[in-house]
């Protein structure tokens, strides 16, 4: 009977468009002041600067090529200047590095929280949430009234009669490094102890029965099958870590930019939008390559701790 | 050796070091935050030497004119962004949730994730070139709507992950059971669905007051003159003689974080 | 997708915003029509093109008011569609479902004065036992005390009373049962659906809700229509039943029938146990035939009186309807017994027939001193006249 046919076609096509309807605000905030600022700055990167901030309405590829190349301002010659792209390679090393020791911390921590009795579980999931969730700022700052010069660390070593001038840890590398690590180890625990969570013990107790040692079991049987939460991790450390701003300004004291604060240098001080957009497009796009690597590897959606 | 192991019980599950490593990373994280909140309640004014208890920082960090007017700031922005974001969030979800698919969820998803992909920095310098070029194109300045709108976008995707899962854990058949008993649509999801979604969406709204109260990045960039939120008040007090009132002050923050955690935590907890 | 009349969308859009009092159903022109529900020709086709699945092909049935009906079959028959398609959670592709007259099949839920029990119960997690049994009348607009009376009568008749504030979640198994029955019956609809309710109990509360069903269904005079895969709960608390397969309607009638003149193959394995049998049909009389089996000898078998072909037929045997006896006595099929079960109330004795077939007989241990067959030992079987059946097709 067509009516009753007829009906349930009204009803699907009513639901579907309520469905849409209801997404609607979200895609519309989203899209507005989310997706268009980003198109703004794809356009800006190919504007000229105009003198005060802000740009200048014509086209131009002068930020990008001044991202490779200075001219020479007698003869109009390029010579090559590597300055941004040694910024933008210590940002990439510092994020790698973070990365790894990231993993090698975490991946113990998040294994030991998912070998726990599972009434237990809960209680550490809370300890890493906590960090997770305050203030990178203040997580940050906290590190740096450490170990500053006049720092508790060094204060302390001070009284023991360990060192006889202050260390200086504060605006090193290292400083950034640990910065680093601080601020993303959380980002890493959580996903690989979801993924951790899951897995099915009886393998390991396969790769017992047959013959394997700690040590095989836990390379050949127990990071393969927590590979999922591998990568979700080092995916949730590396791109932060990339674009990285809190980290470097506060313990890195300017001396060794990397490309978060090389771009806010741009928009504040130095007055060159079109480059600080042209920047930020380049390190999107690292961004959208290491986002390419990570879906190809799991096939979809983004995993989240 | 077979009665060690016999006394002891083989654990398959022991990996060696891994206890110790784990609990230093623990440690690692807290470290830090312990020492700075010890430290405000320091009664000398040394970050290093510990002289004794006392609560004079927390008072002179609460009657800190500069504090209140961040506290304000932030106050507002926040839950407002809060608000939106959650409703707005919720909404979202019901659309993409346990519902018929339809031509473009997919593509809908990723968008309402994509702030969590993309590093804060572009975002702050995007959505300060666009409210830049708005105010010089066509004078629009929404003030601190600016920043309002800048930490919506950002706070949906946090608000909108516990309501979906919790949507998700949810059994169609109550809904089936409400239609069944002369509930409409719209009755059915006020008297049923609404309800049992309450734990998500207080989660979420959880979720997105504190990403937006611990913003520094964007609203650095973006907030205007007299826009100063708490985050942004803290990191300019750095530039002075650093005192254990800005220890109280770092604490009072995370504080108020570690209480939304916590909340957010026990509710989730309570429905499990 | 066809694009329906403007009329079509609106009638759907006002029907879906406006909620039915069952008393509407009370005003029709016949206040007293010869069914409760009637569906007919009904089809559902889920899906499309090389994924379509016809869920129900052709389906035709009659509901009395007042009776305890059932819908019987195993998983993926259709059963539990058909109840969806009442209750109005699906559309048919085809058909009519009739409700003391009027064509409810475009009809949303909220406008069918039918309720379900779910087979998960589907109790509102956040509402107290009250709160659930009261749910539907307040959605019907009915005034505070009347609802309040209607959940203290529902209590008792479920004898739930003393857990009227329980959280849904704090109560047992089959007090959730209960409830869900209670809140179902609350509305007092004119039909009440039961979705294989009882799966989840264990034995003996089964036993123990069976009885309380027919209870209630007596008691309260709505119709029930029940669905169940377990034919033996079937038997037992049905008025009538169809026994549905792959989506068709394969007989329908009075437990009695079912099981006594099982009109097709199917029906006759699915419904207890059977022996089958194949033979020539050589006589016939009215409703017996005498059917001669290949070993010679012969037996009568009742015959359905439409029954038109000649020739070969099969006729089926129920274990109980046929008698052990020793040896090779007149009118007796010979065999040999290959295993003997014992269950208790009776005994099973299976046969291997001389000419081919196997046969179970079925006895009741009645502790008589007598002979005990043995395995290996030879046997014979009688069918009395008229007991056994010749299968429809």
């Amino acid at each position: 009977m067509p009516d009753a046919l007829a009906a349930a076609n009204v009803l699907d096509r009513q639901i579907t468009r309520r469905s849409r309807l209801l997404t609607l605000p979200a895609l519309l905030v989203i899209g507005v002041f989310g997706v268009l600022p980003l198109l703004i700055i794809v356009v800006y990167s190919f504007l000229a600067p105009a003198p005060y901030g802000g740009v200048e309405w014509h086209f131009s590829t002068e930020a990008y090529v001044s991202f490779l190349f200075q001219e020479d301002i007698f003869d109009g010659t390029l010579s090559f200047v590597p300055d941004f792209l040694l910024i933008y390679l210590r940002s990439l090393i510092y994020a790698v590095v973070t990365t790894i020791v990231c993993l090698f911390l975490g991946f113990p921590t998040a294994y030991f929280m998912a070998t726990r009795p599972p009434r237990q579980r809960g209680f550490w999931v809370l300890l890493i949430t906590i960090p997770f969730w305050s203030n990178l700022l203040i997580r940050t700052l906290a590190i740096m009234m450490i170990i500053r010069d006049q720092g508790i660390l060094n204060g302390i070593m001070i009284d023991l009669g360990l060192i006889k001038q202050p260390v200086v840890m504060l605006y090193t590398d290292g400083a950034i490094v640990l910065g680093l690590l601080y601020s993303y180890l959380p980002f890493m625990v959580l996903p690989l102890y979801s993924s951790l969570e899951k897995l099915d013990f009886r393998l390991v107790e396969a790769g017992f029965d047959l013959y394997a040692t700690r040590w095989q079991v836990l390379r050949r049987i127990i990071i393969p099958l927590a590979k999922p939460g591998i990568i979700a991790g080092s995916l949730l450390v590396f791109i932060p870590a990339l674009g990285a701003y809190v980290a470097p300004l506060i313990l890195g004291g300017g001396r060794h930019l990397m490309i978060g604060e090389l771009i806010a240098q741009q928009f504040g001080t130095s007055r060159n939008w079109p480059l600080g957009a042209a920047q930020a497009i380049i390190l999107m796009a690292g961004v959208m390559v290491a986002l390419f690597f990570y879906v190809r590897n799991t096939g979809g959606k983004v995993q989240h701790g | 050796m077979a009665e060690a192991l016999a006394r002891k019980g083989l654990d398959l599950k022991h990996q060696p070091g891994f206890h110790a490593i784990a609990v230093i990373c623990l440690l690692l994280l807290y470290a830090p935050i312990l020492v700075l909140a010890v430290l405000s309640f320091n009664s000398g004014d040394d970050l290093v030497h510990f002289s004794g208890l006392s609560t004079q920082w927390y008072g002179k960090a609460l009657a800190n004119e500069g504090f209140h007017a961040a506290a304000t700031n932030t106050l507002i922005i926040s839950v407002t962004s809060m608000i939106l974001s959650t409703a707005v969030a919720t909404a979202a979800a019901l659309g993409t949730t346990r519902t018929r698919a339809w031509r473009g969820q997919g593509a809908a998803f990723m968008v309402i994730n994509l702030p969590l992909m993309v590093p804060e920095i572009i975002t702050a310098v995007a959505t300060l070139s666009f409210f830049s070029l708005l105010a010089s194109l066509a004078n629009i300045n929404f003030g601190i709507g600016n920043l309002i709108l800048a930490h919506t976008v950002f706070c949906i995707p946090f608000a909108y992950m516990p309501i979906r899962a919790r949507l998700e854990d949810m059994d169609v058949t109550l809904e089936n059971a409400a239609a069944d008993l002369y509930a409409t649509p719209w009755r059915a999801f006020r008297r049923v669905t609404l309800p049992l979604l309450m734990p998500g969406i207080t989660a979420g709204a959880a979720l997105a007051f504190i990403v937006s109260f611990d913003d520094f990045t964007i609203t650095q960039l973006v907030a205007g003159p007299g826009q100063t939120t708490l985050p942004l008040f803290i990191w300019s007090q750095i530039r002075r003689p650093i005192t254990p009132e800005l220890n109280a002050m770092c604490s009072i923050l995370l504080g108020i974080s570690i209480l939304f955690v916590l909340a957010s935590y026990l509710i989730a907890r309570k429905r499990a | 997708m066809m694009d329906q009349p403007v009329a079509v969308q609106r009638a759907v859009r006002r029907a879906r915003l406006r909620v039915p009092l069952p008393a509407e159903f009370d005003n029709l022109a016949d206040p007293k029509p010869a069914n409760a529900l009637e569906i007919r020709n009904v089809e559902k086709i889920f899906g499309a093109g090389e994924h379509a699945f016809r869920a129900l092909s052709g389906v035709s049935l009659q509901i009395r008011p007042n009776e305890f009906f059932t819908l019987l079959g195993p998983s993926g028959c259709g059963k539990t569609t058909l109840l969806r398609l009442i209750a109005g959670f699906e559309y048919p592709t085809a058909g009519q479902i009739l409700l003391q007259g009027e064509d409810i099949a475009a009809q949303p839920p909220f406008r069918r004065p039918v309720n379900t029990v779910f087979q998960n119960y589907a109790l509102f997690p956040h509402m107290t036992v009250a709160g659930n049994i009261a749910f539907g009348l307040e959605m019907l607009g009915k005034p505070k005390d009347e609802v309040a009376a209607t959940v203290t009568a529902m209590l008792k008749l479920v004898r739930m009373e003393e857990l009227k504030d329980r959280k849904t979640s704090q109560i047992s198994g089959g007090q959730q049962q209960r409830v869900a029955l209670a809140r179902a019956l609350a509305p007092h609809p004119k039909i009440l659906l039961l979705d294989e309710p009882l799966s989840a109990l264990d034995l003996k509360l089964r036993k123990d809700m069976q009885i309380e069903l027919k209870r209630l269904q007596h008691e309260t005079g709505i119709t029930f229509i029940f669905v169940t895969h377990d034919q033996e709960e079937a038997l037992t608390m049905s008025d009538r039943i169809a026994v549905m397969s792959r989506g068709q309607v394969l007989q329908v009638g009075g437990p009695q029938d079912i099981y006594d003149r099982p009109a097709n193959r199917f029906v006759a394995n699915f419904i207890g146990e059977t022996n089958f049998l194949e033979g020539n049909l050589t006589q016939r009389e009215g409703e017996q035939a005498r059917i001669v089996l290949p070993s010679g000898a012969s037996l009568i078998a009742s015959i359905p009186a439409a029954f038109a072909s000649s020739g070969k037929v099969s006729i089926v045997v129920r274990p109980e309807q046929a008698r052990l006896v020793a040896g090779a006595e007149p009118g007796a099929l010979a065999g040999t017994i290959e295993n003997i079960v014992y269950f208790g109330t009776d005994t099973h004795v299976h046969l291997k027939l001389d000419d081919g077939p196997p046969f179970i007989v079925r006895q009741q241990n009645r502790r008589e001193v007598g002979a005990v067959p043995s395995i290996g030992a030879r046997a014979g079987v009688i069918v009395p006249d008229g007991l056994a059946q010749v299968l429809g097709d």
